[in-house]
């Protein structure tokens, strides 16, 4: 007997599963199929503008620092204001998101824009989220040619930028969104849900930023 | 880890004499209660979202063979590996066959207990195969041969001063006369450290908070990232994750995410949750080559349908230990067991028997606090009382305590008996007492007047006393 089957017939064995448990796969698979919501909290249930305000100020309350922009066209001199407050190199990592690559970097003439996944030799990287939760100022951004995930983790200063039509009020409404995009049941490779910089509490619980991943999340909401 | 549960009384005595423990552990109390509490203030719908996670686990279980198929199925359906492991012997070997594989020389570690309990650095290293913990705590503790003495928080029984003493112990390629008395400076210097070991790793093993049977995602949730660098870098992505992981949808991970950093750290939500699905795709320009789950049981089938069952609610935020009175007198390390805490007293009898654990689930005071605070809602207090009475059934209790508990249930079952006896103990008790009303010592009692003196009683039953009150509380009504 394999050990699937043991495992499996152990914990059938104490369930005392009857023979026939044709109401229980029914039961799983209307589970499964339906995908019931559950509690959503109230704070989340707002009009749109409503949510983008929530989301901005639970982002900055986790520690992010945020920028509001008109359209796409501000986003290349708003990162290099970024990077030349913080005396960071001109120079960027980023994925091949169209929305990022039409923003127009060619007017910022200094900026150096490296492409592809990260090497770890990265001071910052801009991606684009895929949504933003307003319920906890989280950001969701999934993998693939146009966001690598190592963009997400390696470089010291992670700039985000998100559309605020995709900023949501709870959880449940990204799921929606990936359902559309990816088709039931299905995910991307990785899907990271991201709330503030990178932070530790290991040594005497004192909160420190900046553990293994970025140790500043800057986000960069497109109105 | 060598379990040495049974020795509880001992370790506690030392643990209490331990001026560098004691002193750390304050952390506790000062870094988590008050944290918990104001996220739950903050957030109206927590008790109702605590009943629903609690029901989410209990579909869960009771449907747990036919998730788990599911499960199953959409992980190959990602193109990943699903491993099923009966004990602790078989997940060791199928990660070791995975890493070998792999032509692993290194592994790098995201933070988990699960492989804490099937001991898998020991093998792999027994094996030739270097672990490298990852998550900071972890990394500290692995410096220092030691187990982690919390299960979110490895490392709160260090003191910042012991960090610094083994970083400059092991790194030894850094200058000596570099300045590492704050926390923050040692942190940068992990993070040095261990930047270059995910990039040298071959595989990297993380455990999981949550497996997900509608999508067949792995999901893990941390604050520093490590475990997202150990993931993404490896060439091979190994999830260890216990059965009971298993929650049906995303909207059910939802649900359970909504309590678990709040009453983990007090945060709405940790800074990394991550879903993993599947090894790196055609257009992925990074990611695993492959993903592995290993699926352990280890016991856990076994506590199905019995009173234990509640158990395999836990999503191990560690909230019941870090409001136990008990863990924040000693720590973890005087449990003598993986898991630490009310939640160890309950899980580690169920993992490795009560012969050999008959200590952890009387290492409590009953307060309540554990239950009262865990966001599935599991009775803690109540599962270690069954636990008792097996250890009592069993003979293991000490005998002075059996044949006192037995005298006990021969008058408490007469209750006439009983209350004769206690008519004349009370007053007699009372006239000992004298004027300072105390006993420093109590023979049969030295438990209690070693470190205490014990209060006379006042001459009265309880009963004597409440029948007073009834007839005097009828003279004034009339």
């Amino acid at each position: 007997m394999s050990a699937r089957d043991t495992v499996l017939g152990k914990i059938r064995a104490s369930m005392r599963v009857p023979a026939s448990d044709e109401a229980r796969r029914k039961t799983v698979a209307d589970r499964l199929e339906t995908t019931p919501t559950g509690i959503i909290p109230g704070r989340a249930k707002l009009p749109k503008a409503g949510q983008v305000d929530l989301f901005c100020a639970m982002a900055e309350q986790f520690g992010a620092t945020l920028a509001r922009v008109s359209d796409y066209k501000a986003v290349p001199a708003e990162v290099a204001t970024y990077l030349r407050s913080r005396n960071l190199p001109a120079e960027i990592r980023m994925g091949a998101d169209k929305r990022l690559k039409k923003a127009g970097w060619e007017a910022e003439k200094n900026l150096e824009i490296r492409h592809g996944a990260s090497d770890g030799g990265d001071l910052a990287g801009v991606s684009h989220a895929m949504a933003g939760i307003a319920e906890t100022g989280t950001l969701a951004l999934a993998s693939g040619q146009d966001n690598p995930t190592t963009i997400n983790f390696l470089p010291e200063h992670h700039i985000v930028v998100l559309k605020a039509s995709d900023i949501k009020g709870d959880m449940e409404s990204v799921w929606a969104m990936l359902r559309k995009t990816q088709g039931k049941g299905e995910m991307p490779r990785a899907f990271n849900l991201i709330t503030g910089p990178s932070r530790s509490g290991d040594i005497e619980q004192t909160i420190l930023l900046g553990a293994h991943g970025p140790r500043a999340l800057h986000v960069i909401v497109v109105e | 880890m060598e379990l040495t549960a049974n020795k509880f009384k001992a370790n506690a005595s030392k643990a209490l004499v331990d001026a560098q423990l004691q002193k750390a552990l304050g952390n506790v109390e000062k870094g988590f209660i008050g944290k918990r509490q104001k996220a739950a203030d903050a957030l109206p719908e927590f008790e109702a979202l605590r009943d629903n996670a609690r029901d989410i686990k209990n579909h869960v279980l009771a449907h747990l063979d036919l998730y788990l198929e599911e499960y199953e199925r959409k992980v190959l359906a990602a193109g990943g590996h699903v491993h099923w492991a009966e004990t602790a012997e078989d997940a060791r070997r199928i990660v070791l066959e995975i890493c070998k594989k792999a032509g692993a020389r290194t592994v790098t570690k995201g933070k988990s207990m699960i492989t804490e309990e099937i001991a898998l650095n020991d093998h792999l290293s027994a094996n030739g195969i270097e672990p490298v913990e990852t998550d900071l705590g972890e990394y500290i503790i692995q410096l220092r041969g030691e187990h982690p003495s919390h299960i979110i928080a490895p490392a709160v029984h260090l003191n910042k001063e012991q960090v610094e003493g083994d970083f400059r112990r092991v790194h030894t390629h850094l200058p000596e006369g570099r300045d590492l008395s704050e926390p923050v400076s040692l942190l940068s210097e992990a993070r040095e450290v261990l930047r270059q070991r995910y990039f040298a790793a071959d595989v990297g093993i993380t455990g999981a908070n949550f497996l997900i049977a509608e999508t067949g995602t792995s999901v893990i949730v941390t604050n520093e990232g490590n475990g997202d660098l150990t993931q993404t870098l490896g060439k091979v992505h190994v999830v260890v994750a216990s059965i009971e992981k298993i929650v049906p949808t995303l909207e059910d991970t939802s649900q359970i995410l909504r309590v678990l950093a709040r009453s983990a750290t007090g945060q709405d939500m940790s800074v990394y949750t991550t879903f993993s699905t599947g090894p790196k795709r055609e257009d992925d320009p990074d990611g695993p080559d492959e993903y592995h789950v290993v699926l352990l049981d280890n016991g856990r089938s076994a506590m199905l349908g019995t009173e234990y069952q509640d158990m395999l609610r836990c999503i191990r935020c560690g909230a019941c230990m870090n409001h136990c009175p008990v863990y924040h007198a000693v720590g973890g390390h005087a449990y003598g067991s993986v898991y630490p805490g009310p939640m160890g007293a309950v899980l580690t009898p169920s993992l490795n028997g009560i012969d050999e654990t008959g200590q952890l689930p009387n290492a409590s005071t009953f307060c309540g606090r554990c239950e009262s605070v865990c966001p599935m809602r599991i009775p803690l207090p109540k599962m270690m009382r069954h636990w008792r009475e097996r250890e009592f059934e069993r003979n293991l209790t000490p005998a002075v305590a059996r044949y006192g508990l037995k005298a006990w249930a021969f008058f408490a079952k007469r209750p006439k008996l009983y209350r004769f006896g206690v008519s004349f103990a009370m007053p007699l008790l009372s006239l000992l007492g004298g004027t300072s009303r105390r006993f420093h010592s109590l023979p049969l009692a030295g438990g209690w007047t070693r470190h205490r003196d014990l209060p006379a009683p006042e001459g009265r039953t309880f009963l004597q006393a409440w029948a007073q009150r009834e007839a005097l509380k009828q003279e004034t009504e009339q």
